[in-house]
């Protein structure tokens, strides 16, 4: 503390144009708030210019294409015509399919972890559950192509078609390589995002639900039932469109698996491809101007889609952790 | 304490047993589902093992790749240009997210600061491949090449909303007491925030970037088209530079046997990187609780 400064040596420096940053007793003072205000908006800034750089770098596809983009189910980059409907319905399709097998997964382990299991097994299981998103998703890619496809095509996909088989998603040869594929990586890699979000959701609910409920001598689960999930409702559901969010967004993985065939096909066998994989794919190599162009619009749309499933997510979220601030109820 | 109560409403409560049953096997399906969630991450962590410690060797390490059908090579230059990549992504992403942090801790009361906080947590949530869209369009296209400064960039602007959001909430934890002291002895706030609050905020903000870094390390999404990749040492910041999770992604889609091994190996590395970083900034985190 030796460092202690004698403040009126720095008042008496002051330049005249110093108030213009703001009022402030010191100068120092007035300087730093300023500059940190300047990189605190510089956060905003990005964000705009994202959108703003992917509008501009796609307009020539949007004029040349108009709305037709989002409903053609052609991709052709020799042709010069291009259609994003397949990447739309494949995007949509896996995420929805990690959605249904991560979710009540997820939250069984944030039920688990933040209302019935021991104390001293909550911290290690937490973590070992978090290690699940420290892994990169090109490992996770690397570990499908070579563990989960073969497995999917010789084991869970014969054992789908036979007891399944009559529906038409369970149809077609397997492959390993697909939707199915695709979307059980996808759900490995959002199930930490869930569970993670929906246990800060479950521990900010105030104690008083629980024992309210605990004196009315209810079960464990009925306290969860009854007192903690009406509480937590919304932010749950924040949790999960947040892991929709990081679904339709997630490449790497998912590029490896689902076989990247721009096709709408019925059957959950077939390969598919994902908004996110073509630009993986093709981003790199477009050397038209309307493929960049074209590319560059379904990055914009994913980019939009994913901002505001993000934005609904978090107001969700905050909707209950606030609660928890003002002890509210 | 459910369990006191229990006792009397037994003699009052026909279904009791049916309710306890219920719990129970609710109970032990949430168990079940948290084991099933570890099998991936084990198995992961078992092939990773089984696969990737062989082809690790001193060759992995100090060579350059071999071009197919030549066993042997390693992944050096991957190695260091990962290294390069990440490393300047700390300077241009942690210096911007620490003002901002401190801007949002110290001085974000009003609706701008809510605003830049919503917005940091959003584009925590915008895809990584996007961002190398962005990132394409502003310097690839403008330099007129892929660089390990279009790389660099890229992964910054992954970084910032973690840095941003961690800074901000550690530094909310000191004490308010620890300023007004500071501002008693007459420091001008400024330095009671740098000398004061960031200090002592600074271990824990460590630790979020510890992690910030471990996550952009695995990041391959938004080099493909920004740093792109190498077979040789990397030349200067404006040339395109090899990283070992762009070169796993290459060697694991391809066909050949030797690429698909070295494949493997360079995720053991990056695995075992990634995993040392987490758990040694959990460590520090209990380590200090415990310390309290």
């Amino acid at each position: 503390m030796s460092s202690v400064s004698n403040p009126p040596s720095i008042v008496r420096r002051t330049p005249r144009w110093l108030p213009l940053l703001g009022r402030s007793a010191n100068p120092g003072d007035a300087v730093f708030r300023s500059v940190s205000r300047l990189f605190a908006l510089l956060i905003l800034v990005l964000v705009l210019a994202m959108a703003a750089q992917m509008a501009f770098a796609a307009e020539e596809s949007f004029k040349e294409f108009g709305w037709g983009f989002i409903t053609s189910q052609k991709w052709d980059p020799v042709g010069q015509r291009y259609g994003a409907l397949p990447f739309i319905f494949g995007t949509v399709v896996s995420s929805l399919l990690a959605l249904l097998l991560a979710v009540p997964v997820a939250l069984g382990i944030a039920i688990y972890l933040s209302e019935l299991a021991p104390l001293w097994l909550r911290k290690p299981i937490g973590f070992l559950v978090e290690l699940l998103a420290a892994v990169p998703s090109v490992v996770y890619g690397l570990w499908g192509v070579f563990v989960l496809a073969p497995l999917m095509a010789t084991t869970v996909e014969p054992a789908l078609r036979s007891t399944l088989g009559f529906l038409p998603l369970f149809s077609g040869p397997n492959q390993g390589f697909g939707m199915l594929s695709g979307g059980v990586i996808l759900a490995i890699m959002i199930l930490p995002t869930i569970s993670s979000v929906s246990r800060e959701v479950l521990q900010a609910v105030p104690a008083n639900l629980r024992e309210g409920a605990i004196a009315l001598g209810a079960t464990r689960w009925e306290v969860v039932r009854v007192g903690v999930l009406p509480y937590a409702r919304p932010g749950l559901v924040g949790a999960v469109i947040l892991g929709l969010g990081r679904a339709l967004g997630e490449t790497m993985a998912i590029t490896m698996l689902i076989g990247n065939r721009p096709e709408i096909s019925a059957s959950l066998f077939a390969p598919s491809y994902t908004m996110a994989s073509v630009l993986a794919n093709e981003f790199a190599e477009a050397s038209q101007d309307l493929h960049l162009a074209a590319l560059a619009e379904i990055s914009l749309l994913l980019f939009a889609v994913t901002l505001l499933l993000n934005i609904v997510a978090r107001l969700l979220v905050w909707q209950v952790s606030r609660g928890e601030a003002k002890g509210a109820r | 304490m459910s369990t006191r109560a229990a006792p009397l409403l037994e003699a009052s409560d026909s279904s009791y047993k049916l309710r306890k049953a219920k719990d129970r096997l609710i109970r032990g399906l949430c168990v079940a589902f948290t084991l099933l969630a570890l099998v991936p991450l084990f198995s992961v962590l078992y092939y990773l093992t089984a696969r990737g410690i062989g082809g690790v060797n001193l060759a992995f390490f100090t060579e350059l790749p071999r071009p197919v059908g030549e066993t042997g090579g390693g992944m050096a230059n991957s190695i260091v240009g990962s290294a390069q990549l990440v490393g300047l992504a700390c300077l241009f992403g942690i210096p911007p997210g620490l003002l901002a942090g401190i801007y949002l801790a110290e001085s974000g009361k009003g609706g701008l600061a809510k605003v830049i906080r919503f917005t940091a947590d959003v584009l925590a949530g915008v895809p990584s491949i996007t961002v190398g869209v962005f990132v394409y369009s502003l310097l690839v296209l403008t330099l007129g090449r892929f660089s390990m400064l279009a790389g660099a960039v890229a992964l910054a602007v992954l970084m910032v909303p973690t840095v941003t959001r961690t800074t901000e909430e550690l530094m909310r934890l000191v004490p308010e007491q620890l300023r007004e002291a500071g501002l008693g002895l007459g420091l001008p706030r400024w330095r009671v925030t740098l000398k004061i609050t960031l200090r002592t905020a600074l271990p824990g903000i460590a630790t979020g970037i510890m992690l910030a870094v471990a996550r952009v390390a695995g990041e391959t999404a938004p080099l493909l088209f920004t740093a792109f990749s190498n077979r040789f040492w990397n030349d200067g910041i404006d040339q395109p530079v090899s990283s070992l999770p762009v070169q796993i992604y290459t060697y694991a889609v391809s066909p050949f046997e030797d690429w698909h091994q070295q494949a493997w190996a360079a995720a053991f590395v990056l695995v075992v990187f990634i995993l040392i970083l987490n758990i040694t900034a959990r460590l520090l985190v209990r380590h200090r609780v415990k310390g309290r």
